[in-house]
């Protein structure tokens, strides 16, 4: 826990900034430690993906009265 | 097509604007009431629209407004302090990680957003997802998704701290990830 620096974090830190992103605005070095562990990371890019993918759904399932329209 | 009245054309939105409703209030009584006002409201201000998405808009427009007084009406039962809005630990250990802070297993791969979205039965079962999520969950977050509430307001409507709303809002849409990556992306990826 101590080994924990500025701009480093863990997976389980850097997936908890992640969803946290969708909410609120994140402080300047979290911001900045979450791209620099994503460009080291290979798993978190993944959640990464999976929490843009819901966002950009979310937006289209709010927006486009088309993707639930009822069949007639 | 032509000849549809405009009290035929709203009788036609009525399913599509009980499910977002219900989908938002969790409560089937409510939403009668929200959409029965919703399409009153419109019958007394009759307009002509282009197309149908034109006039759904326009309705949805009004069903918020008339779901957001219900939720006022009702605060108290919205938001029971029993309800499913507690503590239940971290929603992040349901993804699994080692003392080291890495992840057991990666997370699954989603593939490419343009794709998924393009697919229709994709969001049904987002849809059913966010049918799952525990009733008072489900209220506080699509009151963020749907009704598009600021913060502020959300807290002050449902009497709870930022720091809770952050909390149950992650904790939603991390629910939501996990029912997807199980009945949609789970099929897919292996």
């Amino acid at each position: 826990m101590l080994k924990f620096t500025l701009l480093r974090r863990t997976c389980k830190q850097a997936a908890a900034l992640t969803i946290a992103r969708e909410d609120r605005a994140l402080k300047l070095n979290d911001a900045v430690a979450l791209r620099l562990h994503m460009m080291a990371c290979k798993a978190c890019p993944e959640f990464e993906n999976q929490v843009l993918t819901m966002r950009a759904a979310m937006g289209k399932w709010r927006n486009d009265p088309a993707v639930e329209d009822e069949k007639p | 097509m032509a000849t549809l009245t405009f009290e035929e054309q709203l009788v036609e939105h009525r399913v599509y604007l009980m499910r977002f409703a219900r989908l938002q209030l969790r409560n089937d009584a409510w939403a009668e009431d929200a959409v029965s006002e919703t399409l009153l409201a419109a019958l007394s201000k009759p307009q002509t629209f282009g197309n149908r998405s034109q006039l759904k808009t326009w309705l949805v427009g009004i069903l918020k407004h008339k779901v957001i007084d219900i939720i006022r009406c009702h605060t108290r039962e919205v938001s029971t302090p029993d309800s499913d809005i507690d503590n239940e630990g971290d929603e992040l250990d349901r993804l699994a990680f080692k003392a080291d802070g890495h992840f057991v297993e990666p997370p699954a791969s989603w593939g490419d957003p343009h794709q998924t979205l393009q697919q229709r039965q994709f969001f049904e079962v987002l849809d059913t997802c966010m049918e799952r999520l525990p009733p008072t969950l489900g209220r506080l977050f699509l009151m963020r998704e749907w009704l598009e509430l600021s913060s502020q307001e959300i807290c002050k409507e449902l009497a709870l701290t930022p720091t809770n709303l952050y909390v149950q809002l992650h904790r939603a849409r991390l629910r939501l990830q996990e029912c997807l990556n199980i009945h949609w992306f789970g099929q897919r990826t292996r």
